[in-house]
Order: C-alpha cells, then sequence, then structure tokens
C-alpha cells in the first residue's frame, strides 16, 4: 500500500506536526492523527501480527471494528487499537504479537505449517507425555501486548451514576436527529458517541441535511443540544445494557486522565449505533493493503489521506461507490470491481460489473488481484466492501431478538424491547433520514458475496485470530455445526474485536456448508462490552479501605496517642495491643496486668441491639437457644442464638434493662446478621407493633474495666450507683451517670476477672475514657489490647464465635444441654437438634488440650489424628493456642470428638506432618471455680 | 443492576436488599411433632421457579419484609406488596 | 477417515488438507428406548454416559440436550480444577475427580489442556493463616497434597500480587495446592463426547424435556421435544436448571438458581502462572494459555435464571482484581458472562436417586462443579448402572438434609465466619 496525504482532512490539523516511533521507527503525522492514519500516511503497512499464524497485517478499519492494527503504546494500555489511540507527539509505539517489529517478525515462519496446525489442532496432540510439558512455550508465543509491570497509575476512575429521560447512543445522523426530537420535546437527554466529534458517518460521507454540510449539520445539532441542557458525550462508548436497563458508558479520559464509567438510567433508550462493514471473502484477502472501502473513505476525508495509487474498489453493494468517486477525485487511479452484473455505472469511473475478486497477491503487502474472469490487476489497495452489519450488540444484549433481512443481507432487530427503539444503519436503514430532508440517496442493492467452501487457498474470516473458510470448513466436517460449537472450536468472534467484522461471514459459510439459512444457523449471544473497557473503570475508587471500609472506633485518636497497634478484626480497626517492643512481651505484660491489678478495655464494637416492648421476652425466648423470659430485670445472661439449622450463629450476654426493655450483645462482626434475623422473627412471627428493635452499637461506646482492682477503680468514679455485691452483683446492670448524662454499667467478664462493662454514648467516650485513665493511674491500670483479651478469655475457657466454633457446630457440642433438655418453648434452630447429625456421639466437642511433649504451643489449626482404613483421620483441631501467663504455660482449646468424655485422654496432633502429643483437659485452665468474679 | 420496589421506600438498588425466600413457606410448628420430611421442607426445600417468582425480600435500608412478585428469567419485576400486620409466618429461612 | 487424535494423524492430516477426520460424534435420531437416559449434554452428563458406557460396558444410551452440548455451565466457568477441600468426604469426591483429570486426556484422546500450575488460597491475617493451617492439615490428612505458603512463599509464585502491608487485605501466606490448575473447559465436554459417542452412545442435541413419563410411581422415561424417550433409569444433570425439571417430576429440592459471572481481559504475554484466590477481595483469576486473565468472584445477590452478567458484582470482582494485582490497572475487560449455578444450603452436590425412584440426580455443584466432572460422571454412573452408591457418593445423598448431615465447606473452614 502507498498510501499518501492529500489536501483536506476534517480531523487534523495542518499546523501541528508532531513524531512519534513505530517498532523504533519515527513516523511523522498531524494533530488529530490517530495512530493508525498518521502511520498509514507513513507508508508503514505492516502494523501487526496475527494472533497464530504471524501472518502480516496491516490496517482494515477506521474505528472499533478494527482487527488487526493493535499497538501497546508505551505507558499506556497494550493492545491498544490503533485506529482509536490520537497520536501523541513523542510517543513510543510498538505492534503486538511480533518480535523484534512487525516487520520482521522471528515467528513468520509459522505461516508456513499453517497447514498442521488448523483451528483447534491442539486438542489433538500435545497429549505425550502431557500437556504441561508443551504449555510454557505455547504460553510465550500466545498473548498479545505485553503488560508494563511498571506502571501502577494511582488515579482511579470516577463513576456517575446519572438519570435522564432519553438515552441516545450514535451521534450519526439518526441519533441526533433522535437526541434533537426528544430535546426539543423537553426531554432531558444523554446523547453519547465513541467518535471524538459527533457526526458518525455525517463526517466522512457526503449528503446535506436541512441545507447545511453533513459535518456542520450535527455540530449545529449537537451545539444546540448542548444549548439546550443535553449532556453530549464525545469518546464514549455504551459497552453495554443491563438488567432493568442500566446502561453502562465508557468515556475516554483526557489527557491521559483515567476513563470515566457512567452508569445511566433512562426511561428510553435510542440506540443508534451504526452499521460495520464486512470483509470480502477471496484469497489471501488479510493482506496489508487490503482495506475496508468505508474507511478508506474515512481516512480520505477525516485525515486527507488516499489509501492508494492504483487502487481497486471491490464491492457487492452501491455505497463503495462514494468511496471509489473520492479517491479517483483525488487522484488515485481507481478500478471498481463490481460484484453486481446489473447496476447503472456512474460516469467517469472504470468499473468492471458481474466480477469478482477470487484471490490476491503480494509478499507483505497486495500487489494485485485475480478476477473471476481470470483477468490479473495490478493494485496498491483493494479497497473492499461485502456489506454492512448492523450494531445490534447493545439491541441483543436488552434480551431483543434479531430478524434476518434478505434484501440488505442482515440480521436487524426484530421484535420491539420496552424503552429501547433502534434507528438508522443500526435497524438496517443505511439511507438518511427522510425527515431531515436528505436529498441524497443512496442505493444499496447488495447482493450476496459469502464465502465459499473447498477454496485452494485461504479466506480469513477472522482477521485477528486467523480463522479460515477451512477452518469453519473443518468444523462442520467434524460436526461442531451449532453456532457456539463454531465460535469456540475455532475461535471465530472470540478476538479482542469479538468478531465485529468476522461473524456474520462465518455464519453463512456454516449456513452453505450445513444446508442451512443464515437465520436458521443463527448468532452467538452478544456479551457485554461492546469494546474492551478498562478494568479501572469498573473498579472506580474502590481500593485500599474504600474497597470495603473499616470500621473506626470513637476513641481512636485516643488510643494511636497510647501507641496502640491496630489490625482489623471482623471489619474492626482495633487496638491490637500498645506500645512498642516484642509483641508477644507487650501482650502478655498486658493480661498480667488484667489479672493482678486493673486493665481498661475498648470493647465498643460489641453489638448492642435493644430489644424493646411488651412480646420482648417471649420474642427472645425464641430467638435463644437459653430461656430468657426468666431473667429478672437488672440481670444479664449469656447465651447461644443458632441458625434454624441447629448450628451455632452467635453468642452473647442478653441485658434485661426493665420488664420490657432489653440489650442483645452479639459479637462484633456479626451485629448486621443479628440485627436482621431478629427484624425477620419479629415481622415474620410476632406481632410486629409490640416489639421494636434498635441497633445502639454505633451510637453507644462500650468500655470495660476489669481486674482485681476493679472495683477500687470504679470506686473513684463517682457515678452515682453502689458498687457493693449486692446492688451490682455479677451479672447485674444498673444505671449510672457520668457528667450529668446516663450510662449503664454491667457485671459482665470476658477476662474471669470482676469487671464494670460501662456503655456510655458514644461522644461521651472520650470523656469518660480521660477519666478512667486519670483514676486509673493510682492504681497502675494498663490498657488492654485485643490480642490479651483473647489470652484472658481462653484461660477461663471462654469461646471465641468463628475461632471456637465453626459453621458446624452445635450448642451441645460446647456442654450446653440444658436448654434442649429443659426450654420449653419452641426457639430457632430446635427442630434440628432432635436430627440424626445432632444426636451423634462422634461430635467435636469443645475442650481444653494440654501439651505434654515440652515442644512449645500447640499450633493453631493443628488436627487431632487416628489412624483409619485410608491411612489417617481427623478427630479434629486445636482452634486457640496461647502462651498463659497466669499458669506460665501453654494452654490450647479444641473442639476434639467425645472430647467431653475423653478428659484425661492423650491424643496425638498433626501439624504440618510433624506430630504433637496432648491430653484432654478441660477448656477452663484458670479460676475453674470462678472465684475471681468476685474477688 | 436490577431496580426493586420497596413497598416503603420505593425503585432501589438491588444491593440494598436481602433474599428471604419463597413467600408462604411456613414454619412448621410443634418441635415435638414436626416431622424430619416437613422440617427439610421448610427449611432446605424451595420452589426456585424458572420464570415467576413469588418471594420475600428485606429492604436492608428499612429493615422491612415485603413480598415481591418477579420474573427469574427476565429479571422483570410485577409488584411487591407490604406483609399485612402479624400475620407473619411468610418465611425467611436460614 | 481418520479416528485417533496424535501429532502423527495430525500430520497425515496436513498433507491431505485436514479432509479425513472423522466426526466428533454423530447426530443420531432419538430412538423410543434406551437402557438409560441421560438429561442434559453438559460435562457431567457425558461424563456419566462415558463411564456407563466405559466402566459397565452399557452402550444403548442416550443423552438429551436441550441446546448444544457443553453449552451450560462446562462452558462458562473458569475453568478451576483443584481439591483443596477440607472434610473427608469432600476429599473423597473432588480428589477422586483430580486423578482422573490426570489422566483423562490420554483416557479420552482428547487433549483437555490440563495445566497443573497451582492454585493459592490466600491468609489475610494471623487468623486466616490459622484457619490456613487447619485447612493444609486436613488436607494432609485426607490424603492430598498441600503445603501452607507463608508470605515469602507467595512472592515467589505471584511476583506482581500486593503484598505491601499497608494494603486493605494484606497477605501473610496461604494455601497452596500445587496439583490444582486449569483445564480447558470446552475440551472437557468435547472429549467426553467424542469418546462416548465411540462407545455407541447417542448424543441428541437441540432435545428438551417436556415431561417426565411417570407410570407405577417410578420414572420411564421423558417426553421430550423430539417424542418419548423411554428407559428404565433416567439421570438428571442439569446444574442450575435442575429445580425446573423436578417441578416437572412432582419434587422439590434445597436448591436456588443463580447467576455467577465471570469475565476475562484481553491476552497479553504471561504474567500470572498460578490461579490465585483471595478471600478478602473475593476475586479469584487464573491467566488463560490464551494469554487472557479469566476472573471470577462470587455470585450475584439475586436468584436468577437469566445468563447474563450484570455490573455491581464485575464492579467489585474486578476492584478485587485491582487491589490484588495494581499493574492489571492498564488491562481492558473484553468479555463477561454468566452460567446458572445450582447452590444448595451446604454448598456441596447431591448425587443420588430422586424422590420419583427410577430418576437419579447429579446438581447442586454450584460454583465447583467443572472440577468434578470425571467424579460425577463416575458417580452417577455408578447409581445408574448398580442402582447403589459408590462409597463416595453416599455422603452427598439428598437424605443429607433430613438427617441434618450437610457438608459445609464453608462453615468448616471458617469462611461463613
Amino acid at each position: 500500500m502507498t498510501a499518501w496525504r492529500t489536501e483536506g482532512g476534517s480531523a487534523i490539523d495542518r499546523a501541528r506536526s508532531l513524531r512519534f516511533t513505530f517498532d523504533g521507527r519515527v513516523i511523522e503525522g498531524f494533530a488529530g492523527d490517530t495512530v493508525a492514519s498518521a502511520l498509514l500516511a507513513g507508508g508503514v503497512s505492516v502494523l501487526g501480527r496475527s494472533f497464530k499464524y504471524h501472518r502480516p497485517r496491516g490496517l482494515w478499519g477506521a474505528g472499533v471494528e478494527e482487527p488487526n492494527a493493535l499497538v501497546d503504546i508505551a505507558g499506556d494500555m497494550p493492545n491498544t487499537r490503533a485506529t482509536q489511540a490520537l497520536a501523541v507527539d513523542g510517543m513510543a509505539v510498538r505492534s503486538v504479537n511480533a518480535d523484534p517489529s512487525a516487520e520482521k517478525d522471528r515467528h513468520a515462519f509459522l505461516d508456513a505449517f499453517a497447514r498442521f496446525i488448523p483451528a483447534a489442532f491442539y486438542y489433538k496432540t500435545f497429549m505425550v507425555p502431557d500437556w504441561h510439558s508443551f504449555e510454557p512455550r505455547i504460553r510465550q508465543m500466545a498473548g498479545l501486548g505485553v503488560l508494563d509491570e511498571a506502571i501502577q497509575s494511582p488515579a482511579f476512575a470516577e463513576q456517575i451514576n446519572h438519570h435522564c429521560d432519553v438515552l441516545v447512543v450514535g451521534a450519526g445522523p439518526a441519533g441526533l436527529l433522535a437526541a434533537r426530537t426528544a430535546q426539543r420535546a423537553g426531554k432531558r437527554v444523554l446523547l453519547c458517541d465513541d467518535g471524538r466529534q459527533v457526526g458518525g458517518s455525517l463526517l466522512f460521507r457526503e449528503g446535506a441535511i436541512e441545507g447545511k454540510a453533513g459535518a456542520d449539520w450535527a455540530a449545529d445539532v449537537a451545539a444546540e443540544l448542548a444549548e439546550a441542557g443535553a449532556l453530549v458525550l464525545t469518546g464514549t462508548t455504551a459497552f453495554g445494557i443491563y438488567d432493568h436497563h442500566l446502561v453502562g458508558l465508557n468515556q475516554k479520559g483526557a489527557d491521559g486522565a483515567p476513563d470515566r464509567l457512567w452508569r445511566v438510567r433512562s426511561t428510553s433508550i435510542v440506540l443508534a449505533t451504526g452499521a460495520i462493514e464486512r470483509p470480502l471473502p477471496f484469497s489471501n484477502n488479510d493482506l496489508p493493503g487490503i482495506m475496508s472501502a468505508e474507511a478508506a473513505l474515512v481516512y480520505l476525508r477525516r485525515f486527507g489521506i488516499v489509501a492508494g495509487r492504483k487502487v481497486m474498489i471491490a464491492t457487492n453493494n452501491g455505497l463503495a461507490y462514494e468511496t471509489a468517486q473520492a479517491l479517483a477525485a483525488a487522484g488515485a487511479d481507481v478500478t471498481v470491481v463490481d460484484y453486481r452484473a446489473d447496476v447503472p455505472a456512474p460516469a467517469g469511473l472504470r468499473v468492471l460489473k458481474g466480477r469478482t475478486i477470487v484471490s490476491a497477491t503480494g509478499r507483505g503487502a497486495v500487489n494485485a488481484v485475480k478476477l473471476s474472469d481470470g483477468s490479473v490487476l495490478e493494485t496498491d489497495a483493494v479497497l473492499a466492501s461485502g456489506g454492512f452489519t448492523p450494531s445490534v450488540h447493545l439491541y441483543c444484549q436488552a434480551q431483543g431478538k434479531l430478524d434476518w433481512r434478505d434484501d440488505i443481507l442482515a440480521f436487524v432487530p426484530g421484535r420491539p424491547v420496552d424503552g429501547v427503539d433502534v434507528v438508522g444503519a443500526a435497524a438496517g436503514d443505511f439511507k438518511l433520514p427522510a425527515e431531515i430532508g436528505a436529498t441524497e440517496g443512496r442505493e444499496f442493492g447488495i447482493v450476496a458475496a459469502w464465502p465459499k467452501p473447498n477454496s485452494k487457498e485461504r479466506v480469513w474470516i477472522d482477521l485477528q485470530n486467523d480463522v479460515t473458510a477451512k477452518d469453519v470448513e473443518l468444523a462442520v466436517r467434524e460436526n461442531f455445526v451449532s453456532v457456539e460449537h463454531l465460535k469456540r472450536y475455532t475461535t471465530l468472534g472470540m478476538a479482542t474485536d469479538q468478531g465485529k467484522t468476522s461473524n456474520v461471514n462465518g455464519l453463512a459459510l456454516m449456513a452453505e456448508l450445513t444446508g442451512r439459512r443464515i437465520p436458521e444457523v443463527g448468532t452467538t449471544t452478544y456479551r457485554p462490552p461492546f469494546t474492551p473497557v478498562p478494568l479501572a473503570s469498573f473498579a472506580g475508587a474502590r481500593s485500599g479501605t474504600r474497597m470495603k471500609p473499616l470500621r473506626r472506633l470513637p476513641l481512636e485518636q485516643q488510643h494511636r496517642a497510647d501507641g496502640a497497634v491496630f489490625r482489623d478484626y471482623g471489619g474492626w480497626l482495633r487496638p491490637a495491643y500498645y506500645g512498642d517492643g516484642a509483641p508477644d512481651e507487650r501482650i502478655q505484660a498486658e493480661a498480667r496486668a488484667a489479672r493482678n491489678g486493673v486493665a481498661l478495655f475498648d470493647g465498643s464494637p460489641l453489638g448492642k441491639i435493644e430489644v424493646i416492648g411488651p412480646d420482648a421476652a417471649p420474642f427472645l425466648d425464641f430467638i435463644y437457644y437459653n430461656t430468657m423470659s426468666t431473667l429478672a430485670p437488672g440481670r444479664c445472661r449469656y447465651g447461644f442464638i443458632l441458625t434454624e439449622g441447629g448450628n451455632v450463629y452467635d453468642d452473647g450476654v442478653l441485658v434485661r434493662l426493665d420488664e420490657n426493655r432489653f440489650v442483645v450483645s452479639c459479637s462484633s462482626s456479626h451485629v448486621a446478621g443479628v440485627h436482621g434475623l431478629l427484624e425477620e422473627w419479629r415481622q415474620d412471627r410476632f406481632d410486629k407493633r409490640r416489639i421494636f428493635i434498635h441497633n445502639a452499637t454505633a451510637e453507644m461506646a462500650t468500655l470495660t474495666v476489669t481486674g482485681p482492682k476493679a472495683r477500687a477503680l470504679m470506686e473513684v468514679l463517682d457515678l452515682g450507683i453502689a458498687l457493693d455485691d449486692t446492688a451490682l452483683p455479677h451479672m447485674a446492670v444498673v444505671s449510672g451517670v457520668f457528667e450529668g448524662v446516663a450510662l449503664r454499667i454491667a457485671r459482665i467478664s470476658f477476662t474471669g476477672e470482676r469487671s464494670y462493662e460501662i456503655s456510655v454514648p458514644a461522644d461521651r467516650a472520650v470523656a469518660l475514657w480521660a477519666r478512667l485513665r486519670q483514676a486509673g493511674e493510682a492504681f497502675g491500670a494498663r490498657l488492654l489490647g485485643l490480642e490479651a483479651l483473647m489470652i484472658l478469655r481462653a484461660e477461663k475457657g471462654y469461646i471465641v464465635i468463628g475461632k471456637d466454633t465453626d459453621g458446624t457446630s452445635r450448642p451441645m457440642d460446647f456442654g450446653l444441654t440444658a436448654p434442649l433438655e429443659r426450654k420449653k418453648v419452641e426457639f430457632i434452630g430446635r427442630r434440628s437438634l432432635l436430627t440424626e447429625d445432632a444426636a451423634l456421639a462422634d461430635r467435636r466437642q469443645f475442650v481444653g488440650l494440654e501439651a505434654i511433649d515440652d515442644k512449645g504451643l500447640l499450633p493453631t489449626g493443628a488436627h487431632g489424628i487416628e489412624p483409619s482404613s485410608a491411612g489417617l483421620r481427623s478427630t479434629g483441631y486445636v482452634t486457640s493456642s496461647y502462651f498463659s501467663p497466669a499458669l506460665q504455660k501453654p494452654i490450647a482449646l479444641g473442639l476434639i470428638e467425645r472430647g467431653l468424655s475423653r478428659m484425661g485422654e492423650v491424643i496425638e496432633l498433626q501439624h504440618l506432618r510433624q506430630i504433637r502429643r496432648a491430653r484432654i483437659v478441660s477448656a477452663c485452665a484458670f479460676d475453674e471455680e470462678g472465684s475471681r468474679l468476685h474477688a | 443492576m436490577q431496580l426493586f420496589p420497596c413497598p416503603f421506600c420505593g425503585p432501589r438498588s438491588e444491593s440494598e436488599f436481602h433474599f428471604g425466600g419463597d413467600a408462604g413457606n411456613h414454619r412448621p410448628e410443634g418441635f415435638r411433632t414436626v416431622t424430619d420430611g416437613e422440617w427439610t421442607a421448610y427449611l432446605y426445600e424451595r420452589n426456585n421457579p424458572r420464570g415467576a417468582a413469588n418471594e420475600i425480600w428485606m429492604h436492608m435500608t428499612c429493615g422491612e419484609i415485603f413480598r415481591m412478585e418477579r420474573d427469574t428469567v427476565h429479571h422483570r419485576v410485577a409488584q411487591s406488596f407490604a406483609l399485612g400486620e402479624g400475620d407473619g409466618h411468610d418465611g425467611m429461612a436460614y | 477417515m481418520t479416528r485417533h487424535y496424535s501429532v502423527f494423524s495430525l500430520f497425515k492430516e496436513g498433507l491431505r488438507g485436514q479432509k479425513g477426520w472423522q466426526q466428533a460424534w454423530r447426530s443420531p435420531q432419538p430412538k423410543p428406548r434406551y437402557d438409560i437416559l441421560i438429561i442434559g449434554g453438559g460435562g457431567h452428563g457425558l461424563a456419566t454416559a462415558y463411564y456407563l458406557a466405559k466402566t459397565h460396558n452399557i452402550r444403548n444410551i442416550a443423552i438429551i440436550e436441550k441446546g448444544w452440548l457443553g453449552g451450560g455451565n462446562t462452558g462458562r466457568n473458569t475453568t478451576v480444577v483443584r481439591s483443596n477441600y477440607f472434610f473427608p468426604e469432600s476429599t473423597a469426591l473432588y480428589e477422586m475427580a483430580l486423578k482422573l483429570y490426570e489422566g483423562l486426556g490420554r483416557d479420552l484422546n482428547y487433549n483437555i489442556m490440563l495445566s497443573q500450575r497451582g492454585i493459592i488460597t490466600l491468609a489475610h491475617s494471623e487468623a486466616e493463616m490459622e484457619m490456613a493451617a487447619r485447612t493444609v492439615n486436613a488436607m494432609q490428612i485426607n490424603g492430598t497434597d498441600a503445603e501452607l505458603f507463608g508470605i515469602d512463599d507467595v512472592r515467589r509464585v505471584l511476583p506482581l500480587l500486593n503484598v505491601s502491608p499497608q494494603a486493605r487485605y494484606p497477605v501473610f501466606g496461604g494455601v497452596w495446592q500445587g496439583r490444582a490448575g486449569t483445564a480447558r473447559h470446552d475440551a472437557v465436554a468435547w472429549g467426553y463426547a467424542r469418546a462416548a459417542d465411540r462407545l455407541g452412545v447417542d448424543i441428541i442435541q437441540s432435545c428438551e424435556v417436556e415431561d417426565f413419563l411417570i407410570e407405577g410411581g417410578r420414572c420411564r422415561g421423558v417426553r421430550t421435544s423430539r417424542g418419548e424417550i423411554r428407559a428404565e433409569r433416567t439421570g438428571m444433570v442439569v446444574a442450575g436448571h435442575s429445580s425446573h425439571l423436578a417441578t416437572k417430576a412432582g419434587f422439590r429440592l434445597p436448591i436456588t438458581s443463580y447467576a455467577l459471572q465471570a469475565c476475562v481481559s484481553e491476552p497479553i504475554k504471561p504474567v500470572l502462572d498460578t490461579v490465585v484466590l483471595s478471600p478478602g477481595t473475593g476475586t479469584y483469576a487464573s491467566q488463560s494459555d490464551k494469554g487472557e486473565m479469566v476472573v471470577g468472584g462470587a455470585l450475584d445477590r439475586v436468584p436468577s435464571y437469566g445468563q447474563r452478567g450484570n455490573l455491581p458484582v464485575l464492579e467489585e470482582v474486578v476492584s478485587g482484581l485491582l487491589e490484588m494485582f495494581p499493574s492489571f490497572r492498564q488491562l481492558r475487560l473484553m468479555r463477561q458472562w454468566a452460567g446458572i449455578v445450582d447452590v444448595t444450603p451446604d454448598s456441596s452436590p447431591i448425587l443420588g436417586e430422586s424422590p420419583l425412584p427410577g430418576l437419579f440426580l447429579n446438581c447442586g455443584w454450584g460454583t465447583g462443579g467443572f472440577k468434578a466432572i470425571p467424579a460425577g460422571g463416575t458417580l452417577l454412573a455408578h447409581l445408574l448402572a448398580t442402582g447403589k452408591h459408590h462409597d463416595v457418593s453416599r455422603p452427598f445423598d439428598l437424605d443429607r438434609f433430613s438427617r441434618g448431615r450437610l457438608i459445609d465447606e464453608a462453615a468448616g473452614s471458617g469462611i461463613a465466619h
């Protein structure tokens, strides 16, 4: 192809030239050039190599449909379509799938072996010794562009939700008209187009509208729309229609900014998405220099480029004549090969009627074609039009069904889809809309020119994936006759262009081979996105903590000032421990302080869900495994909440504030779940007017004073409450006052020490914490992080849901059998506790495990093992394991088969193939009688 | 993204809703007399219709449970209803 | 006609224009009666027919498929094969499948492209490392390969992974199964179909079941869009459509159907050599031999039979991928799709006779059916041939729900919490 720059070119600014490199070679162009147009004007005919055979490939198209010209632009994304990338001064562009360059590719030899590697050949070989021994080399050969591992763009794509009355996709003549009509009717309109300018075909096809040149009319309509408040987005691709007509748009970012994702909800959608020209099937129709006739018109009118000196226009329809006439006028030597015999030829053009191209020849670029009459014509550019395929992708995604039209040889939208209109070329109407007074009619008059079987040489169907007519024939021969099988077996339509230029030719050949009509063959499913969309657009700002924001404590700043080391616990950012130094030492010291003196703990994430109303007590009897209605006001009770499947879902202390008011405490990671569960049962099973549920977790901070000196510290706080054990015994709750604000003090202990759990409105947490810190100084109070708390509770054998339980745990596994035996009323999951599984003797039960092999801590996650017929079997596992500061030895908890009836037994445990020995002991390793709770 | 009509809040994004199972999935009462089969039917078996569905949903942002009729193939929502006061037993299973 | 696949036959066919290949399978007319009928021409159905013919020597078999074979979840999954399960029942099942996969290419004479490139399930905290240890130990005790990876091991197999301690989901290590990997999904379906066809199995596509023939309280076959087909034993292997057919057979199943989405990026040169799953982000990914990133994640929220993707889950899955691999911000999404998966309460499959005698079930695989195809086929074939459970399938009978003996992997390995 010896393309050359002539005059004109509405897209480029000749006053501003630019230079960039392609495969190291310097290319000159103008501002407004695409990479493709600059390469074309620069005489580069080979822009890349095909996926499989590494055939040299040139430009086919001028837009989204381009199958060949993929490039890697340094600093940008791999596999960029050269037809859509704006040329930028100084950029470095590389061809993809070519080494060292598109021109000279060391894998070009593969084409010589093409006959041995047809479609799907890989399913028939590489089995001995196994696939994996061939795979690395094949992987290296596959792929297209190269990821630049160094690029880690920190910029996030914006995501915009937008609502409008009418969304018009495509700003060609039909789309502009639809948008203007809607706008004038007072609708809120969004018009988008994937081009850099509105106008679509008006930018390169001739035709006056309303007395103006098409491009001027387009600009005026866009201006009118913008003026009236419509949103007009260029460089914006509608890539998918999703449920309930949500439309996804990807807007190209300007000047290197990330693209932007729009989620548009529109009352109605107008699809004016145009049509895409099909290649003509003839031998070697993939040679560089063979280009879409419409694309050649784009390059001429938009970029001032004439595609060749000796140009052949090959067409089976009337639309290519505009290209022929324009190129002839621009000085090219034009010959038209019209596949139709019976058409009037325009004056001044050399037209060979009723002939077809049989084959093209040339090395690296086309230099001649052979016609059906046997003649051979020299040419340096074959501009082909095999008809047009309406872009019906979005219509199909909206669950539309296609009809086949024999008069235009194309699938068009069939039955209407609610809220979706298809207009213009996308609907198979290739003329300008009549109502805008278009004077110029184009006679389409297409005749079939489908690929034929049994051609001697290769006729390409899918250019990017190297699927030829022979491959389709092979698929049919092997009975891959479903259209989806054809696609998958040959990979037709599965390349990055998703078959925009190839699918219909493939279907037509399949129809011919199987004796069916094209609509009987059908199409594959149209899946989003219409063109590839940056992953970053979908991610938006979801990154780091914005992916799933961590919940934060009201006292976070105070903890930071105290040197807290924070960790994520069930979505809450909490102090794991305080201070510098070896974490284990800090944690042990904190735990010792709670045992020996007094410690302060921020337990604010603890779930606090209030249940209020006359039916609250029977309601909670149903919710809990344990009987709760017998709880006296002012008292607290520990209990389980089960799933209906009878598994332990959560545990916690229920607080009864008064006759009709309770507070459900639940695990911090289960607050939403427990709240939802309470609401569901309230509304589903009870008189919902007699129960009110309020999640107070976030509005109340919970600060705990724990340790033998806890009471002494509480005394000095002066919260207006009596602290003696008759007024406030263990598992009781009272109301106090702090700086004029009511708070709640409960004697609930998760450490095994005397503890006061103070719940205070979150906005007073800072003040109360400061007061506690100040009062604590006299007692040497230490701050207690979550890690030390975990040790303290483990010494006591208190469970942590999700650590010492799992989704298969049942309440009896923890020795809690009384409610099942004695409770009179229904509760969640009760019937499931009467199943065969619940009654099994070999259930895993919660016990303590004492290492007896002097090898230190038992690893959490180690399994109890027993010999079995298969070798070994697991009898359970270690769920928690710590060095106990109180006992000065390792302790562990676990779920072990029949553990509760095997106290004292020694078992073997396995961890990463190492064997450990441990004795089954009580889960409570410290102060089993609980005397310290009252000390 | 589907839009579901909460009877209290109007159309809202599907991400605000929690699926609660088949409408009319009554919890069998009387744990001593309920058979394994009845309990299994309630707890595990589902209509799971291909096409018209009649389901219970919770709108998590307002906390209300309601009934919704929709199509599971085309995702068209026919209508939604607030549940009657206290008549309950419409299903949410775990 | 060339039947056997090998490098030699490919060469020979190359010399004569690839014109001598035999059909991969025939397109027979349905006969009125078969010994055994299988509904559903996906991987599990095709494998069932193959093992019935090969192992049990029953040749008078038909598979009926309403669309095109392999067109359901078999052709829509992310091609991962693995057996990294917690419970011994699950390990026995998925390990049976993985072992069969390891010899399947040669068994079927079809390159299924089994690529044992390993899978790493990441652990994002010390607590998750403890859970990872629990899983690794379970796998080792139950007789499958597993290793507990520390952060350095993870770095070695995933050089592009974001392992910053400041990441939202920092990486501490994970569970590694080296024998896991990927297989070419279409090839598995086609390979079984071709091999079953060679053994005389009739594969009947575009044949939709309209109703069951129930006589004397037993399933005696089906009425289809292509006429009545009778068989004394029928296997139903229709994944996400199981509930729909069960309704026609007069029973309900503990199954809810959801869309499971997946997507691929544009192809690039190799940068990701293993399968990786991040429980924190909920995203898993591998790079196909073609160079595409194959990415999946969680189920859609809404029960559905609509085989199409949507935006909310896609956005979450993709953002998870970019959080794991920041340099993948340069990639574009090329195609998204969805399959309809049949999710049971414990996410384990159902294998066994249905409440309608004579009708046997293979369903409920949820998101994990592809990796189990050889085992699902072997076990259903055993059931259909003998009327009895194989030891491996017994725990997965439908009766486990009334017995309360669920096999809840997520619950057992702590994922549910």
